[in-house]
């Protein structure tokens, strides 16, 4: 694609080609952002036997652009004593945390931004940043309730990503790359969500208390500390904190399906299942992640900070750690493990 | 394309300087471990244009996901008065600027009475792979593991023994209330609630 764009705008081509890149990623993901707050209230509502929002437009299919409009048109409110510039780079930082790890996300073969080598590792760094914009919006805002949630906000999802780290390692193991694409390809024969089972349910765990999502949503656990580290938000900056807290969802479903689902590849490698193209597979299978995740909220009550403390470093750290020289072990005695090489 | 690799290496380093300025000048401790996250991030891009790019993710992950994020924790809960005096006298200048000449004379000693030993020569001389043929994680393994494995393992220990004396710091047989989750899950109803039939006007005595 960029060779072709390079022969019809010349040099300018390859900025041209990045350009649309993005704007083929990040518009598209916007809109599900938006429909899934739009399928969270839908989902919490059907299990809780209510309708779920109806009103605007058929289903309540507008609700999304409703509910975007009236943060926009709001009055946008600034804490006395508020660090001005902290406090708005807080939002703006999440958002673009959430967005710029997608670059290395493939959606199917060769369907993917920038193909680096350190994929994985480029993940992780994005999502060990994210903490900041958590911090700073508690920090700037002035404000007891926020600075508390940001404070346990930070130490849970440094707690996580130990364990998230370690359950990667095994995958990288497994797998023999840290380039995502590899990943994805190393799982042809049977997916690693089937061999590291205990794993994938670790990390189906982690990514939720990662994203700060319920049952570990203790950083704006509404019932003490009212919303926690963005409570001074009104208007464009607390709708920024909304569309990062979901993009962030969004993408950690992705990555999960990339390490544990086999990524595009179809279930089994047969006939009926191979009629549907493998970016299909990839939005299904990640459907199902997110669909775990909002069932869970409207299931589990929150976690205790201590109790998510201990789950986090004495019983997933451990684990992981366990079954990380587990896997190590058992790839070197077997003789299974694959070429290290690239 | 080599034009815009210049472009953005002048980018980073320029910013990578500007910030690091920052962190000195800058008033509020809050906002100089900010500049130093910058910083971070920065050279981490210096080590992407160098091809190194498990460095440059390994820079933000230790040093932007980890330990900046102990030092914004710690500074954050500091009621610094920095505007006050204190920060900006004469005394604590002088200080500074004796401790600065200190270490810049250090500098210039060390680095006119450098020598390299012939062993390290050797080990640096180790050949570095065919990066078009193995990726810059696995030719880095290649060595931390096989020429370097004492310098690793001993790093490691050392890790691990400012690991232990932190633990052991806090770890003091005090008289605070435990709780033992198991316990407390265990617990069943007949345990914890009794239902009582109150009749009407009465009340329970």
């Amino acid at each position: 694609m960029a060779e072709a764009m390079q022969e019809l705008f010349g040099p300018a081509g390859v900025w041209i080609t990045w350009i649309l890149q993005c704007v083929a990623i990040v518009a598209p993901l916007i809109v599900s952002v938006a429909y899934l707050t739009y399928v969270e209230r839908k989902v919490i509502g059907a299990m809780q036997m209510r309708k779920g929002p109806n009103v605007v437009g058929p289903l309540g299919l507008l609700q999304p652009f409703a509910d975007a409009f009236k943060l926009l048109f709001k009055e946008t409110i600034v804490p006395t004593g508020a660090d001005r510039f902290v406090f708005f780079m807080a939002p703006m930082l999440t958002l673009l945390l959430a967005l710029v790890a997608w670059a290395v996300i493939p959606f199917q073969e060769g369907w993917v931004v920038s193909n680096i080598n350190v994929g994985m590792l480029y993940i992780l760094a994005v999502s060990g940043l994210a903490i900041y914009g958590v911090m700073m919006a508690g920090w700037a805002s002035n404000s007891r309730y926020a600075f508390l949630g940001s404070l346990r906000s930070a130490a849970q999802m440094i707690s996580y990503e130990v364990s998230m780290g370690l359950i990667i390692i095994s995958v990288i193991l497994t797998a023999g790359s840290m380039n995502l694409t590899d990943i994805v390809l190393a799982q042809k024969g049977v997916w690693f969500g089937v061999i590291h089972f205990p794993m994938f349910v670790l990390f189906v765990i982690s990514i939720m208390a990662e994203t700060n999502r319920v049952p570990f949503d203790l950083p704006q656990s509404d019932a003490e500390i009212v919303a926690g580290f963005h409570v001074e938000y009104s208007a464009m900056g607390f709708a920024l904190f909304y569309l990062g807290e979901y993009a962030n969802m969004i993408l950690m479903s992705g990555v999960c399906v990339v390490l544990f689902l086999g990524g595009w590849l179809p279930p089994l490698d047969m006939a009926p299942f191979t009629w549907i193209p493998g970016i299909v597979w990839f939005f299904l299978k990640m459907a199902v992640i997110l669909f775990v995740y909002i069932q869970a909220r409207a299931t589990l009550p929150r976690y205790r900070y201590d109790q998510l403390m201990r789950l986090g470093w004495k019983v997933f750290l451990p684990l992981s750690l366990l079954w990380l020289v587990l896997t190590a072990s058992v790839l070197f005695f077997t003789g299974l493990w694959p070429e290290y090489g690239a | 394309m080599t034009l815009a690799v210049d472009a953005v290496f002048y980018l980073f380093s320029i910013v990578c300087v500007v910030s690091a300025l920052m962190v000195v000048v800058s008033r509020n401790p809050v906002h100089s471990v900010l500049w130093m996250i910058t910083v971070f991030i920065n050279g981490a891009g210096l080590f992407v244009l160098l091809n190194a790019e498990f460095l440059a993710m390994v820079l933000v992950i230790v040093y932007a996901g980890a330990v900046a994020i102990l030092f914004t924790f710690v500074v954050m809960m500091l009621d610094l008065d920095f505007t006050g005096p204190a920060l900006r006298s004469k005394q604590t200048l002088l200080v500074g600027l004796a401790v600065g000449a200190v270490l810049l004379g250090d500098l210039f000693v060390m680095l006119s009475e450098w020598s390299v030993s012939p062993k390290a020569e050797a080990l640096r001389a180790s050949p570095t792979p065919d990066l078009s043929t193995v990726s810059n994680t696995v030719a880095l393994s290649r060595i931390l593991y096989t020429d370097y494995i004492f310098l690793f393992q001993t790093a490691g220990l050392i890790l691990l023994v400012a690991m232990v004396g932190a633990v052991l710091l806090t770890f003091r047989r005090q008289r605070h209330q435990r709780q033992d989750v198991s316990v407390q899950l265990a617990r069943s109803k007949s345990e914890t609630l009794k239902m009582n039939r109150v009749e009407n006007g009465k009340g329970i005595s």
